[in-house]
């Protein structure tokens, strides 16, 4: 294995010496220093006018956004990613090399990485740790939920757990798959070095994280009472941690539009000689197809977002009814990029999904050009379809036969992706590993996600289970039994690439086999819950249903077992057992197991040259790269 | 290519699995269509308190039947592919069939899922455009009750944080706080909000219509016989959301003229200072904190 390590500084520091410059430690300083100014700032604009600026009495809304912008601004300069564009407009060379090495150590995760493996590990920590945070949301939802009546929270402490859950698995999740695996995978699927801008690839995940702490800070506002939807106008009227929802997902906006971008340049422009469009891995289509929907749709969101704040501030009255606004208008700009949002979540699990069942089923991938139609297809009509989130909201009606029709046309694409993986299983040589199991999981949670998704776009029977418990459980069968299933596979699939290690088996299966029986346990009762009427976001319920409840709660605490089996097995595995993965454990064709583990800085001794289809099962000799393998036979 | 002749499993290659397949779909699909059809159709929500509610069991029964089968024939087949394909020699690593897939097999999938897919999208519009199904429609709505039924009961709903209230334009613009309906009648709602979006859910009518502020919301339902039904608040709409409900009845028609009649005289002198009636309402901007 040959590291080959480029532009090692001249001065390497050491210990403490280390902390000064540009790293996280100087972020959050300047970051802090930027909220700060931030509050002077805002004070001094409202002065005594406040009481008008505010939403609640003593909150200053202006000075609070502000904070939360500047303190974005210092924290990002504090990272260095103002480093480049001053020297260039100062006239200086840029540095282009900036700690793409090996050197370093752990100290890189915490700094600006132009590495697109080291920015891949670096989603995966942070989304890992806001994964489980926002799990731990739902743990406390579920508590409260054992009883009718208040009992543990309050009424606006529930309800802000609510809205955190929903908003930072939201928001995370977004770049859930595609910010570890895409990150990391598609340079190397497409025989690339780096990400098209691999500044940008930073940028984003830095975003998100700062994203992610501005929104754990509602809680010293009085947290926020809209869910993750935010609807108007009663976030207008909502307390100042309204705004912190506000900075969250603009900024995870903002970083997911930039991340979409970023992969589709790369995926466009950086494919090796021979990687033609027919020739990519479906895991690949799919983050293309994913990677369009995020450029496009989140912008939808920042635009929505900035009015929201401009009405909460200076007092506009976008949504204001009555002043010439409208609750609508928000309605309508935060499905158009709400419904994209849930392919964006859905659609790297499929393409997950597929890449794994080849490998364990060891056969091509059954309707290659199905898969791909599928994903496209299920990109463009996503934006169709979103004001089946309005069915019964008073929006004039004559859309809805329309609305109803493209939902339900949705289903042939995804029916696609279905039929190509039952294909891929025919008479091929399955092998039960733990990501196999995940992808099975998959489908058979995402299935019952489709079927529940039938009555949510027939507009009768939206009728009853708009707004209930009905459309809590299928967003989650699809969500949390598609997304993360996805997610752990390919956790389980590709860590012993990224980390070089292999994620224990057994504790794997336990982790599979209490994951689904606990998933499916507590979400299946909510289908009941919702067709007996139970409304969405309610802290109270009628005590008739306390049974159910009770059940639900119980089995999601298996749930939340499952994950501390998962973080053992992560940390058992990573920290102390650390048994080497090797460099193509699972005997996989695709092209990021011929590289050697760990993959080397600059991935590629040579760009590879790409002549045969992606998954090349039953056929011999398997011709993947062909100047690749030879390199790498030649290290063995 | 590899061939298929790989000693112990050179029977897989015939079209014995493909029948076991769709034998044991078809036997399981036997089973469960009428089980679901007839067992649990039945209870599907919300029940029959309502020519519309009805209307809404059927359709959850049909699309139920419909999924059945469809949900059926994936999980058959990933059991049966588990079971089947399984490798049973997992110390080598052997190739399946290089298959790239299968032409008339993309065909007729892409046919029979369209066909599904324009078969529920035709039907529930039909159903939908029959008599609204119940759902909000705005100010204009496209599904309209025939001219036979009569005049409607207008009723007013208005939705605030964290109640509703009831106004009857066709007596004297009275407001209650409780609801009752007189039985085998037409009745319109007209639903609105005085601050933030709410959704009136009547569960047992089969009733869902957002309350918005400065809209007016019609939603359509014929009420059968007696009945009590649960008011529920379904959209989130502040602190004390899920508190947002209370219940009504349907009641026989000269118990309902009786009781409209009580509130008109006890409330004849609120109904005085209320506002005229009004399709939308805005009040001043009240600061109830969210």
């Amino acid at each position: 294995m040959t590291a080959i390590a480029v532009s090692v500084p001249a001065h390497r520091r050491t210990g403490w010496q280390k902390l000064i410059g540009f790293n996280m430690l100087t972020g959050i300083l300047l970051g802090i220093g930027g909220w700060f100014l931030g509050q002077l700032i805002g004070d001094h604009i409202t002065g005594q006018n406040i009481a008008y600026y505010s939403t609640e009495a003593g909150q200053n809304d202006i000075a609070i956004l502000l904070g939360y912008f500047l303190g974005v601004v210092g924290f990002l300069v504090g990272m260095g990613f103002a480093n480049y564009p001053v020297k260039r407009l100062l006239g200086y060379p840029p540095a282009l090399a900036e700690r793409e090495s090996e050197a370093g150590g752990l100290f890189r995760y915490f700094t600006l990485s132009t590495d697109h493996k080291v920015v891949a590990k670096q989603y995966m920590a942070g989304i890992g740790v806001f994964f489980f945070v926002a799990g731990l949301n739902a743990m406390l939802i579920r508590t409260e939920l054992l009883q009718p009546n208040v009992h543990v929270f309050g009424a606006n402490q529930y309800l802000t757990l609510v809205g955190m859950h929903g908003s930072m698995m939201l928001g995370t999740m977004t770049s859930g798959l595609l910010g570890p695996f895409a990150t990391f995978l598609v340079p190397l699927m497409i025989g690339s070095r780096r990400m098209a801008f691999s500044r940008l690839s930073s940028f984003a995940f830095w975003l998100l994280m700062a994203g992610e702490i501005i929104l754990l800070t509602t809680v010293f506002f009085g947290g926020f009472q809209t869910g993750w939807t935010g609807y108007q106008p009663l976030a207008s009227q909502g307390t100042a941690g309204y705004d912190a929802y506000i900075g969250f997902f603009a900024l995870v906006g903002l970083s997911m539009t930039l991340f979409g971008f970023n992969l589709v340049v790369t995926i466009t422009t950086m494919r090796a000689p021979g990687m033609t469009w027919s020739r990519l891995p479906i895991f690949v289509w799919s983050a293309y197809a994913t990677a369009w929907l995020m450029m496009l749709a989140a912008p939808m969101l920042i635009a929505a977002l900035l009015m929201a704040a401009m009405d909460r501030t200076i007092q506009t009255s976008f949504f204001s009814p009555g002043n010439g606004g409208s609750g609508y208008l928000f309605q309508n700009l935060f499905w158009v990029f709400g419904h994209p949002e849930v392919y964006i979540l859905a659609l790297p699990g499929m393409g997950i999904v597929l890449e794994i069942m080849v490998v364990f089923s060891r056969k091509p991938l059954w309707g290659y050009r199905l898969a791909v139609a599928g994903m496209l297809g299920i990109a463009f009509l996503s934006w169709f379809v979103w004001q089946h989130h309005l069915f019964v909201s008073g929006i004039d009606a004559d859309l809805r036969p329309f609305y109803m029709l493209s939902t339900e046309l949705i289903s042939l694409p995804t029916g696609f992706i279905f039929l190509c993986a039952m294909g891929t299983l025919w008479r091929g040589r399955i092998r039960l590993t733990v990501p196999m199991l995940f992808c099975l999981g998959w489908m058979f949670n995402f299935l019952w996600g489709g079927i529940s998704g039938v009555f949510n776009s027939d507009v009768p029977s939206d009728v009853t289970t708009h707004g209930s418990y009905f459309v809590m459980a299928h967003f989650h069968y699809t969500i949390m039994g598609g997304l993360i299933f996805g997610f752990f596979a390919a956790i389980y699939y590709w860590v012993p690439k990224m980390y070089g290690v292999k994620l224990n088996e057994r504790l794997g299966k336990i982790h599979f086999w209490t994951l689904i029986i606990a998933f499916n346990s507590t979400f299946a009762p909510l289908f009941a819950l919702g067709f007996m009427g139970m409304p969405r976001r309610v802290v109270t319920y009628n005590p008739a249903w306390q049974g159910l409840n009770d059940w639900v709660t119980v089995s999601a605490y298996v749930i939340g077992l499952s994950m501390l089996v998962f973080l053992f097995n992560v940390i058992w595995s990573l920290a102390f057992k650390r048994e080497p993965a090797g460099a193509n454990p699972w005997n996989s064709k695709s092209t990021e197991w011929q590289l050697p583990t760990p993959v080397p800085v600059h991935d590629f001794e040579e760009i590879p040259t790409f002549s045969a289809d992606p998954y090349p099962y039953g056929v011999e000799p398997a011709p993947v790269a062909a100047s690749m393998r030879t390199a790498v036979r030649e290290e063995v | 290519m590899l061939s298929d002749a790989r000693g112990p499993r050179s029977g897989d290659n015939g079209p014995r699995h493909w029948r076991n397949v769709v034998v044991l779909w078809t036997i399981a699909s036997l089973i469960m269509v009428p089980i679901v059809v007839w067992v649990i159709g039945p209870g599907l929500p919300p029940g029959n308190g309502t020519v519309e509610a009805s209307g809404q069991v059927t359709d959850n029964t049909v699309l139920l039947a419909i999924a059945t089968p469809v949900a059926l024939a994936v999980l058959v087949y990933l059991a049966y592919a588990v079971w089947a394909f399984r490798e049973r020699t997992p110390e080598v690593f052997v190739d399946g069939p290089a298959i790239q897939g299968n032409s008339s097999v993309q065909f007729w999938w892409l046919v029979a899922t369209t066909v599904i897919v324009l078969f529920l999208a035709g039907y529930g519009s039909v159903r939908m455009l029959a008599d609204g199904a119940g759902g909000g429609q705005g100010p204009s709505p496209i599904a309209t009750p025939a001219a036979s039924e009569g005049k409607p009961v207008i009723v007013q709903v208005i939705a605030q944080q964290w109640q509703f209230t009831y106004r009857w334009p066709q007596y004297g613009g009275v407001e209650t706080s409780a609801i009752d309906l007189p039985t085998n009648s037409l009745v319109k709602f007209e639903v609105t909000s005085l601050d933030v979006i709410h959704s009136f859910w009547a569960y047992e009518l089969g009733v869902k219509a957002d309350a918005n502020p400065g809209i007016d919301n019609i939603a359509y339902v014929t009420t059968k016989g007696p009945l009590a039904f649960h008011v529920r608040c379904a959209e989130l709409c502040g602190v004390w959301h899920g508190y947002m409900f209370n219940q009504g009845r349907v009641v026989p028609k000269a118990q309902f003229t009786s009781w409209i009649t009580s509130q008109r005289q006890a409330d004849a002198a609120t109904t005085k200072v209320l506002d005229p009636f009004s399709k939308t309402y805005y009040p001043q901007p009240l600061r109830r904190g969210g």
